[in-house]
């Protein structure tokens, strides 16, 4: 089909759009099936999207860290922590090295113990952050001169969970483009189905066009344009009621956590836009095989 | 302008018709005749494509319509005017709309042709009922309204299954006279009917051929028309 067939098939002729009568239940199960699956579509593309950021994220800002952790008696601890910032500011990749203050270590165990946690009475390890730079650190050169220098200290590079993380987080992302297609081959399957009982249920109207002297493309194209709109239609409602419902979930935030982030971000909130431009080519594409194959059986 | 040789058609192992040769001659008139279930529309339905030969030569124009592709078959049927004795129209269109519709398959805007629409309604009696819907119409108005739409396209050949069937005895003389008038125009014209009285009151004001099909076959006529 030539880009001009294309347009002269979606132009609209309302004189040609009334061979097909405008009613009946195919017209009805195209609107209905073409706004669900666009509503589905729009949550399945703000998860597949929120995954994607959460991936990105951890990735990057897991990549770049790591933390070294010093377990030595408290009379060690000090002198411990000092040989191990020193070591670090002497191997290459790493950017800056800093011991977490007491503040800091009571705030990321306050989650399980509270905010009151009196943490020097506990034997509780010296964290020490480090941030990456070029040309990346050497964890296993790193891990061999600790080991010599600084007995207490153990090195997470955070290999060990970033990557079910990440690897979790893309999956997610992947799962939501799958559903996306999934929703296309539903849509498509439905409109198919709807176009053939149309088209079956007009066979006498197919018959008198023929009889009169239209062409296959005519006849096709009345059907394609009627469930072309019909579906783009469907699909806006779907598309509006669905990206209101992502507009009233809620925004992201530290406490919520990964739950409290599935919407849409910054230029992310004109994708939905493409849902019903992509449900209207689904229909075109399902009524015109769906004609082609009906008019060839009807002659 | 279309010819028949040796032309047959088989339809669940029965065959319907059986060596039938004709040539329809451009201006020619002719009635179809024969009781009822011996083949008359089926005859009609090849004469203009709806049903292709079982063996034999069908042409139509100088071409063969077995060889005609779905597109080259419609645009020979905008050739052909058929008027079926049901009328066949979209009954959710206004009876302009239904007559104007080989217009608008064919690609011409029908607006252009308002006047060509409103005066052929005004020849077929209609001019009034434009925007009417079939159910509304009667009997007679149906027929005049499907012989418009038949002749809208200014076809070279008429073909009409039985159009005084479902109509009395007056409007049947109107509509033959209409198709008679086309006739004159330069129309070929094929009726095909059981009413014998319709072939006399015609053959007194048109030279007519009535063939007559008989035990699946095509034969001339004889004297007792």
């Amino acid at each position: 089909m030539s880009g001009d067939d294309f347009r002269n098939l979606l132009r609209r002729d309302r004189r040609a759009d009334r061979v097909v009568p405008p009613t009946g239940f195919t017209a009805h199960l195209t609107l209905f099936v073409s706004g669900a699956m666009a509503f589905l579509a729009v949550f399945a593309l703000a998860l597949s999207l929120a995954s994607g950021r959460l991936a990105d994220r951890w990735a990057s800002e897991l990549a770049g860290a790591a933390t070294l952790r010093i377990n030595a008696p408290a009379d060690q601890l000090a002198a411990q922590t000092e040989a191990a910032l020193t070591v670090l500011q002497q191997t290459p990749g790493v950017a800056s090295a800093r011991a977490l203050t007491t503040e800091e270590q009571a705030a990321l165990l306050s989650p399980w113990f509270g905010p009151d946690l009196p943490l020097d009475t506990l034997p509780i390890p010296q964290l020490i952050e480090i941030t990456e730079g070029e040309p990346g650190l050497d964890a296993a050169g790193l891990r061999l001169r600790l080991g010599a220098e600084v007995p207490g200290a153990v090195l997470d590079d955070h290999s060990r969970w970033r990557e079910p993380l990440v690897t979790a987080a893309n999956s997610l992302r992947r799962l939501g483009w799958i559903s996306i297609i999934l929703i296309g081959g539903a849509t498509a399957a439905m409109i198919t189905l709807a176009a053939n009982a149309s088209l079956a249920a007009n066979a006498q109207i197919i018959e008198v066009l023929r009889q009169v002297g239209a062409k296959d493309r005519f006849i096709a194209g009345a059907f394609v344009r009627r469930f072309t709109f019909r579906a783009l239609f469907g699909a806006a409602v779907g598309t509006l009621l669905g990206m209101s419902g992502v507009l009233l979930l809620p925004e992201a935030s530290e406490e919520g956590g990964f739950l409290t982030g599935l919407g849409f971000e910054g230029i992310g909130w004109l994708l939905p836009v493409f849902i019903p431009l992509l449900g209207a080519c689904v229909a075109f594409v399902a009524t015109w095989s769906a004609a082609r194959r009906k008019l060839k059986e009807l002659s | 302008m279309i010819e028949l040789e040796s032309v047959s058609y088989s339809y669940g192992g029965g065959e319907l018709l059986s060596d039938v040769s004709l040539q329809l001659q451009s201006g020619s008139f002719h009635f179809l005749t024969g009781p009822s279930g011996a083949g008359k529309t089926t005859f009609l339905k090849l004469c203009y494509g709806a049903l292709l030969p079982t063996s034999g030569r069908l042409s139509a124009f100088d071409e063969d319509i077995s060889s005609l592709d779905r597109d080259q078959m419609a645009v020979l049927r905008r050739r052909i005017g058929m008027v079926h004795q049901d009328c066949r129209f979209l009954d959710h269109m206004t009876l302009a709309e239904n007559v104007a519709l080989p217009l608008m398959v064919s690609g011409r805007v029908a607006g252009a042709e308002q006047d060509n629409l409103t005066e052929l309604l005004n020849w077929v009696g209609l001019g009034a009922r434009l925007g009417a819907y079939p159910p509304e119409l009667s009997g007679g108005e149906r027929q005049r309204a499907a012989l418009a739409r038949a002749v809208i396209l200014s076809p070279d050949i008429v073909l009409a299954d039985e159009p005084t069937g479902n109509v009395d005895w007056e409007m049947s003389q109107r509509l033959l006279r209409l198709l008679i008038e086309l006739n004159r125009m330069g129309k070929t014209v094929l009726i095909a009917t059981h009413d014998l009285s319709l072939i006399r009151a015609a053959k007194s004001q048109v030279q007519a051929r009535v063939l007559r099909i008989s035990q699946r076959r095509l034969q001339l006529a004889g004297a007792d028309l």
